[in-house]
């Protein structure tokens, strides 16, 4: 990605390393050995080698391709001393001994590995093994994380507020029924390809709001973008490839003014001097071709209410109306609760907070456990002057919030309110995002 | 080639989906007749069957030698198999494009289940080691 990801990093220290390069290495053993649970052992074994070593010889200059060149023999070992393994090294003989130079490299020059260095073609295979129809979402989820991702069994676990062992359960599931049913390591056939795409992108969304909910999680979010460049090229006719990873850049242009000291600032109060101008103009280039193409889905106009945002100097700059349209745009595909909370939020910009609680009405029963609606009515509320009953929905909703950032957020629109008696008419938005 | 078993379920004794009239029964069995005819033209086809339904079964269990029998089926379920194939393919997604055929010509939900192994047991242990 552009800009801050690349200044701020830092040396690469072991650990790190084991993360950027862990999925690469995974795909690239899966592809060889065709098991994915010979593959993560295997490359496991290569970094418990490297924990020792690299300490005192140093890192070497292509890490990824040593710690392939290890793996990859680790499994030869395993699957030469299995029994069972014998018809497999047979088979693959030949494919390893050619594809990968002699013994005497000790590292596989067709690997390399940047930070935002392309996905390999390894990895488009896994991921689209890894969101197979034929296995549940959260299964797909999860074993894009750990095997596309580099997560551990534990962030995976805490990602989706599960215990460790119940994922580490989760995840051998998955690649037993992947090895048992055989389901195909391979890009799929061009006449399935935009089923299949459709569930690689939303495990690719969820991966970048999984990033989101948490600004320790940046590594998430860029391994969401990453993947999704690497998709639009793979899917030239398939516009919500393109229409996600725009929405993901618009996205993450205004990550840097979204907080202040770890505390929430609304798109209102946000600094947009922070907002990252590049990203920003590449996810415009990317909405406009959309439009021209004129085949839109769900991912692209969530990208063009994205772009609305980023191009309005100031947050009363808005164009609201034009939110509104695209939010009934993207009704008409996603008829879900969600979008009709996000859109009422728009109609509070144009026809007041009034119309906004109106619009509110039909999905309260369906958002009820849902903190941004509370959150929303509560600002809403607030506008009218309507403080006991603002102050109510604001509770609510820091009891349901998901994550403490929110949480202290909703706890300090209380604050101040209670503080301040009287209210000038803006200093609340909806959705406190 | 590994081999998969498309199966379909009745529930209550009932075929969800089951054709209702000799027209639409007609019907339903010219598509199942095109279906079979592809699937042993491209060598899909292992073996199939419809069965009977489950007032037919019988269980049989072994106890010290003496077999003790029960009348119905095994399983104390509302859904019990009631027809299948058992298919060739390549991987999931060869098998998935089957059991899509299937479930289209059958107007039945369509399972689809790898076999972990096939034929007699006898001849799988060939070339496995001796423990």
């Amino acid at each position: 990605m552009t800009g801050s990801g690349a200044a701020t990093r830092e040396p690469p220290g072991v650990e790190r390393v084991f993360r950027e390069v862990y999925g690469q290495a995974v795909a690239t053993l899966v592809r060889v050995f065709g098991d994915i649970a010979l593959a993560e052992d295997a490359v496991q074994d290569a970094f418990v080698v490297a924990s020792d070593r690299w300490p005192t010889d140093g890192i070497p200059p292509n890490p990824a391709g040593w710690i392939v060149t290890t793996a990859r023999n680790r499994a030869i070992d395993v699957v030469r001393r299995s029994a069972r393994g014998r018809e497999l090294h047979e088979e693959l003989g030949a494919a390893a001994g050619s594809s990968y130079g002699s013994d005497g490299d000790n590292e596989d020059p067709s690997v390399s590995l940047e930070e935002d260095g392309p996905v390999s073609d390894d990895q488009l295979r896994l991921i689209f093994t890894c969101c197979h129809p034929a296995l549940r979402t959260e299964h797909q989820v999860a074993l894009t994380l750990r095997l596309l991702g580099g997560l551990s069994v534990d962030e995976v676990a805490r990602s989706f507020l599960v215990s460790e062992a119940a994922m580490a359960k989760r995840l051998v599931r998955a690649k037993y029924k992947i090895k048992a049913a055989k389901i195909p390591y391979r890009l799929p056939a061009d006449a399935d390809l935009p089923d299949r795409l459709r569930s690689v992108l939303s495990v690719v969304y969820l991966i970048y709001n999984t990033g989101a909910d948490d600004a320790g999680r940046e590594s998430l979010r860029n391994d969401a973008i990453r993947l999704a460049r690497a998709l639009v090229p793979l899917m030239p006719d398939e516009p919500e490839a393109a229409g996600l990873l725009a929405l993901m850049l618009l996205s993450e242009s205004r990550m840097p003014a979204r907080t202040v000291d770890g505390a929430l600032v609304l798109l209102r109060d946000q600094d947009r001097g922070k907002w990252d101008r590049a990203m920003i103009e590449e996810g415009h280039t990317i909405v406009r071709a959309c439009i021209r193409r004129d085949q839109p889905g769900p991912f692209q106009l969530q990208a063009a209410i994205q772009a609305v945002h980023c191009n309005a100097a100031s947050f009363e700059a808005t164009d609201w109306p034009q939110i509104v349209d695209l939010y009934d745009h993207l009704f008409s595909f996603m008829p879900t609760p969600v979008v009709a909370l996000n859109r009422a939020i728009a109609v509070g910009e144009v026809e007041g907070p009034g119309a906004a609680l109106a619009a509110l009405v039909g999905i309260a029963g369906d958002l009820d456990d849902y903190h941004l609606l509370h959150a929303t009515r509560g600002a809403m509320l607030r506008r009218l002057g309507q403080r006991a009953e603002a102050q109510a929905a604001y509770e609510r909703a820091a009891d349901l919030a998901v994550t403490e950032i929110d949480r202290r957020f909703l706890v300090s629109q209380i604050a101040e309110m209670t503080e301040n008696g009287t209210l000038t008419e803006h200093q609340a938005e909806g959705s406190g995002l | 080639m590994s081999q998969y078993l498309l199966s379909t379920y009745s529930v209550e004794d009932g075929v969800p989906g089951a054709p209702m009239t000799p027209e639409d029964m007609q019907v339903f069995m010219q598509r199942v007749i095109a279906l079979e005819a592809e699937m042993e033209e491209s060598d899909t086809f292992v073996f199939g069957g419809a069965l009977h339904g489950v007032d037919a079964a019988t269980v049989v269990r072994s106890s010290d030698g003496d077999a003790v029998m029960t009348d119905g089926p095994f399983a104390e379920s509302k859904e019990h198999i009631a027809g299948f194939y058992i298919i060739n393919a390549a991987d999931l997604d060869e098998a998935l494009v089957w059991g899509r055929k299937t479930a289209e010509a059958t107007n039945h939900p369509i399972e689809v289940r790898p076999f972990r192994g096939t034929g007699k047991v006898a001849d799988q242990m060939k070339g496995m080691p001796e423990a």
